[in-house]
């Protein structure tokens, strides 16, 4: 076999392994909150075809249920487009910390933008907790099948359940919501490679309920910024005053 | 609005899509200046781990739907007592945490009758 043969066969194996991310707990959780959105944007009385469209197009969790809470209350769309927008400046971190970890000297940029819309809250938790495994050469294709599976999936899943789940008893839908902050926390507890991690997580969780109470208009955007800075700082400024020990 | 013709999915492009994939771009240019050992990278990385976590604040907090009724303190509680599952719990601590916290809330508004 060729060179060029053995790398395009080791293409599709990361891929197919990322695929197979689709049984992850993970995706189940996110597969879980979207039958729970699904329940939403049904009872909100939004066609079936623009719920669908809005998942595989925006894809961010978050981001939809701003959009969604836009449209129910008649906003002009530029100022939707603030709103969630403003939710989803925190896709610029997560992207631009994610694409040193997988990208080589020869992936074109084109393929990483069109990648990087797969890009949200779970595929980022996932991709950060389990590229380390990943031979470098493959992280992009291990990556690209798992991101553009799971949206897939969610697209079709969001189809299928809409007529089904008109709505839930208050008890399921309840925990289907709570699902996700919890599967978030301990996911990023568990990819947590540095110290700095949990910093920045105990610093984003105060500061997020601080900001919520005080601006609730740009309390992600606060908390992420500040809370992220003061952990990086301060870790820092204690890993030099060890060096220098 | 009305939920007919092409216009819905204009504004779910416009305000959806564009608006969130303008930022996933920015990342891909920034992050390909990165490098992967810098101390920028360190930065990036705690800011957007303290984005999410706010995330995880404001939807414990604020949340939105059933829960926006019940009270703070049940939400609390249920992470806590997830939390001590969830560093008691060894190889299966990621399971058995959110399995407790979930199994908390729920008994937790069966008990307020939700």
């Amino acid at each position: 076999m060729t060179a060029a043969a053995e790398e395009r066969l080791s293409q599709k194996h990361w891929f197919l392994v990322g695929m197979r991310g689709i049984f992850s707990l993970p995706a189940i959780v996110i597969t879980l909150s979207f039958v729970g959105f699904a329940a939403l944007t049904a009872e909100a009385k939004i066609p079936v075809e623009q719920v669908m469209f809005m998942t595989g197009i925006v894809w961010a969790l978050p981001a939809k249920v701003i959009l969604v809470g836009s449209m129910l209350s008649g906003a002009h769309i530029a100022t939707a487009f603030l709103a969630v927008t403003l939710s989803s400046v925190r896709m610029m971190p997560m992207v631009a910390s994610l694409v040193p970890e997988i990208r080589t000297s020869r992936t074109p940029t084109w393929l990483l933008l069109i990648l990087s819309h797969f890009v949200a809250i779970t595929a980022w938790v996932f991709a950060m907790e389990r590229v380390p495994a990943v031979p470098r050469g493959g992280r992009v294709a291990f990556f690209a099948g798992f991101g553009v599976t799971l949206t897939f999936v969610n697209v079709l899943l969001v189809g299928l359940v809409y007529g089904a789940v008109t709505e839930f008893p208050p008890i399921v839908s309840g925990c289907l919501f709570f699902l996700t902050p919890v599967y978030f926390l301990t996911s990023i507890w568990i990819s947590a490679r540095h110290r700095v991690i949990y910093w920045a997580l105990g610093m984003g969780l105060g500061l997020g309920w601080l900001f919520a109470v005080i601006a609730p208009e740009y309390d992600i955007l606060l908390a992420g910024v500040i809370g992220g800075t003061l952990a990086w700082w301060g870790e820092r400024t204690l890993r030099r005053r060890e060096a220098r020990r | 609005m009305s939920f007919d013709g092409l216009w819905p999915y204009v504004f779910i492009a416009v305000a959806g899509w564009l608006a969130t994939d303008l930022w996933r771009w920015a990342g891909v240019l920034a992050g390909n200046r990165i490098d992967e050992r810098s101390e920028l990278l360190n930065w990036v990385r705690a800011v957007a781990t303290a984005l999410v976590a706010a995330v995880i604040a404001k939807m414990t907090v604020f949340p939105t739907g059933t829960l926006e009724a019940s009270p703070l303190l049940l939400r609390l509680a249920a992470v806590v007592f997830g939390a001590v599952f969830f560093f008691l719990g060894g190889r299966f601590r990621q399971i058995a945490g959110i399995a407790a916290a979930i199994a908390f809330l729920a008994a937790g508004l069966a008990l307020l009758g939700f």
